[in-house]
């Protein structure tokens, strides 16, 4: 069978059973749009570039399966550099295809020409440059692949335009075989060896905290993780990234940790003997001043990438394999040492006689004295009645207002912190936010691929007024492809974070962060983009609008939430500080504002 | 381009890495030194028996700590077939010079004696110069070029070093990067 360059690549994707590409034409990539019309795969077509890549990473989150995006060459492709480094920093699963411009003018300067390999070389975990119309099946099998297992990540194919014209007699790879990737071969199989020690130090710390992180989501170790957690009985802390890897709503759980996560859990870790790091990477948004962090604590760090192992804390254990595979292999180490499956499901396991099980420390002293943190320490706020609205109420009627298996997705700033701590995260791949990259702009185009990937779930995006200018063209391409997100637009008419550190670390004084909060006029602005757009002033109004925005099914909804522009996320760990300096709430005389 | 007559510092390190032998690898080789900050000392880059793969040598000035980080990066790298880092002590290695000697006639035969001292060759004569070639190891193409730098150096270039294993080690510093855990020193 003769096919095109074109035909080639969109029929590789089909072999790949995309389901749905992001993009935007343009003239490179003009050939390959032509078989899209005669495609089964479909094609969402977003209003800047960025947008098609953090789509396609709302919906890698949810789905577990690559987002694909196709974009042209030169400013095509550099729009969608923000997205790929997102995705990066947060091991997502992302294909994207940019257009080139034709071999024989590549580094002559052309119209719209950009050596987008050499720019995305430190942003993708690998990027290809097709130079043979015959390579396509093969480079494409690579790069799905490549972003999907080991440590998944973005890739980008480049395709030039010339190739797109060319012909080439089809094939498509059998087996792994077939693809040329010498030296890529992720292990997933923890050391035996190691996993073993790994048991050991569990059956013997006293304070020990699972450390559980985002890399659990990607290996779908969620259950595994659950097992471990409820049959050794200890505590889980879940960082912005792994948020839902555990349920909120377990005793055990102990929420998030970091610069902004609440007291216990930055105390658990700090004063643990034992931490058990599954698919987390001590990044300094939660470990604080690293000689500082957990200074009694022993390490066993298990993560399927091997540059990750002793990068920040060299552990005592480390362990290069897949968090589900892994954390297999040691319940069954820790079967091995006499603490089974319990009988029942989600219960403590009891040790068997004489084994090294049996003389495990008891961990009670541990757990009374993290309910006795819990309760002496939660997150706080205060709704006066008739007071400015607080962003936390929004948040907590939000949460109880919708669906319990509701997917949030977030910008970055404190509405995204807010989120975290506030929401009940009781299943998995319920969260998707931008964590590593920070990237502002992040929820409008991910909730709208995460809803095209979960068209069955309610999807709301928790926005701030800073973000949601930064993407909200997308809600046109909701609005044009039926896509019905909810917008929880947290409008403190400022730049909140940034704002925030001026307040504490600037003697107040507020450098370029207000923004107004009615400039724009964002009910108007939403109505335009053909959405439904709704205005609440005060805590009385929250509830009935939140039921309004979720009966509404057959367009995206917008609320402009007019919040209180002094509320401050708290707790704070100030940067550079010690996990132990850290502050729960506003100084005396500070908490009216 | 000024390189400093040293190429033994105790903070040298010598990172051998066979690669796929395929476009854009030496700079995604190159740019995980880069983004650091590291300045690369020498390097060297030839097709190894194998046609599909190449060897990359490098020679570069750096901790040990950040190094560790910089080879296990390197191995995630998907062209990176495997690494080794080579302790000086442990690795055989060679270099080649080139240079172009003024050698006026009463010079010209101290020259073409140092030249057969360290058993390099004369390539090229011309009336007031000659080029000479000599491969060996680092330290004797330095005391080579320190002994003709008198005589003036016209043009001098080397090639940077590459290396291989000694056969007879006798400490345990040669190791793969690829796929381990850490050792817990």
């Amino acid at each position: 069978m003769k096919l095109t360059g074109a035909q080639a690549l969109i029929k590789s994707l089909e072999m790949q059973k995309v389901e749905v590409i992001f993009g935007l034409p343009g003239g490179a990539i003009l050939p390959v749009y032509d078989p899209i019309i005669d495609s089964s795969i479909r094609h969402i077509l977003v209003r800047h570039e960025q947008g098609a890549g953090h789509m396609a990473e709302g919906y890698a989150h949810v789905t577990g399966r690559p987002g694909v995006a196709m974009v042209t060459s030169g400013p095509g492709a550099t729009n969608i550099v923000t997205p790929l480094a997102d995705a990066m920093m947060d091991s997502i699963p992302m294909v994207v295809i940019t257009g080139q411009v034709p071999t024989t003018a590549i580094g002559t300067d052309a119209f719209q020409e950009v050596a987008i390999t050499g720019v995305t070389m430190d942003i993708t975990k690998h990027n290809w440059l097709i130079t043979d119309v015959n390579d396509i099946p093969r480079v494409v099998s690579e790069a799905f692949h490549v972003a999907t297992t080991g440590r998944p990540g973005p890739v980008v194919v480049d395709f030039p335009k010339d190739i797109a014209n060319q012909t080439m007699d089809w094939y498509w790879p059998s087996s792994l075989d077939e693809l040329d990737l010498p030296g890529y071969h992720p292990q997933t199989t923890g050391d035996t060896a190691e996993v073993r020690r790994a048991a050991e130090l569990m059956l013997a710390a006293e304070r020990p905290v699972l450390y559980a992180g985002g890399g659990i989501l990607k290996a779908r170790g969620a259950e595994a993780l659950f097992e471990l957690a409820t049959r050794t009985g200890i505590p889980v802390v879940t960082t912005l990234m792994g948020r839902g890897t555990f349920p909120d709503s377990h005793p055990l759980c102990l929420g998030m940790p970091g610069m902004h996560g609440n007291y216990t859990a930055v105390t658990a870790m700090q004063k643990s003997d034992l931490l058990i790091a599954l698919g987390s990477r001590f990044d300094d948004r939660v470990t604080g001043k690293v000689s500082a962090f957990a200074p009694e604590a022993k390490i066993i760090h298990v993560d399927i990438d091997p540059a990750e192992l002793g990068k920040v804390r060299r552990p005592d254990v480390g362990i290069v394999g897949d968090a589900r595979i892994v954390i297999g292999q040691i319940l069954e180490a820790l079967s091995a040492s006499g603490l089974g499956a319990a009988p029942s499901h989600g219960a403590a396991a009891v040790p068997a006689p004489g084994t090294l099980a049996a003389s495990r420390p008891d961990l009670s002293p541990w757990l009374a004295q993290v309910r006795a943190w819990q309760e002496e320490f939660p997150l706080t706020y205060n709704q006066v009645e008739g007071g400015a609205l607080k962003p936390q109420y929004v948040l907590e009627q939000l949460r109880d207002m919708s669906p319990e298996d509701t997917i949030v997705a977030s910008g970055v700033g404190q509405h995204q912190m807010w989120a975290s701590q506030y929401w009940r995260f009781n299943h998995p791949y319920t969260w998707v936010n931008s964590g590593g990259a920070g990237t502002m702009g992040f929820a409008v185009p991910a909730a709208i691929g995460a809803k095209v990937g979960r068209p069955d779930k309610t999807v709301w995006a928790v926005d701030g007024d800073g973000c949601f200018q930064m993407t909200a063209q997308e809600l046109v391409t909701a609005s044009a492809e039926r896509i019905p997100v909810k917008i929880a637009i947290l409008n403190n008419a400022y730049l909140g974070m940034v704002r925030q550190w001026q307040e504490l670390f600037y003697a107040e004084r507020y450098s370029e962060v207000y923004l107004s909060p009615d400039l724009p006029d964002y009910v108007k602005w939403a109505e335009a983009m053909g959405c439904v757009g709704l205005k609440v002033e005060s805590a009385e109004e929250v509830a009935p609008a939140i039921e309004k925005a979720n009966g509404i099914d057959d367009r995206p909804v917008v609320i402009d939430f007019r919040t209180d522009a002094f509320e401050k996320v708290y707790p704070m760990v100030p940067a550079g500080s010690s996990n132990d300096d850290i502050i729960v709430g506003p100084a005396e005389g500070d908490g009216g504002r | 381009m000024t390189p400093p007559a040293r190429t033994s510092g105790a903070r040298h390190h010598i990172v051998s890495i066979l690669v796929e032998n395929k476009a854009g690898v030496l700079a995604r080789v190159a740019s995980l030194f880069a983004r650091r900050g590291y300045n690369i000392y020498s390097l060297a880059v030839a097709p190894t028996d194998d046609v599909k793969l190449s060897r990359i040598t490098i020679v570069v000035d750096v901790e040990s700590s950040p190094l560790e980080q910089i080879l296990r990066q390197l191995d995630k790298l998907i062209n990176v077939v495997d690494i080794f880092e080579l302790a000086p002590e442990d690795a055989t290695e060679r270099e080649m010079l080139l240079a172009t000697v003024s050698a006026t006639p009463e010079d010209r035969g101290q020259v073409i004696g140092l030249v057969g001292v360290f058993e390099g060759k004369i390539v090229d004569v011309g009336r007031e110069r000659i080029t000479v070639m000599l491969a060996g190891s680092p330290s004797k193409i330095d005391d080579f070029e320190n002994l003709i730098r008198p005589y003036g150096i016209v043009e001098l270039q080397r090639t940077g070093r590459v290396a291989l294993p000694k056969l007879e080690r006798r400490s345990s510093r040669l190791r793969s990067v690829a796929g381990g855990s850490p050792d817990p020193a």
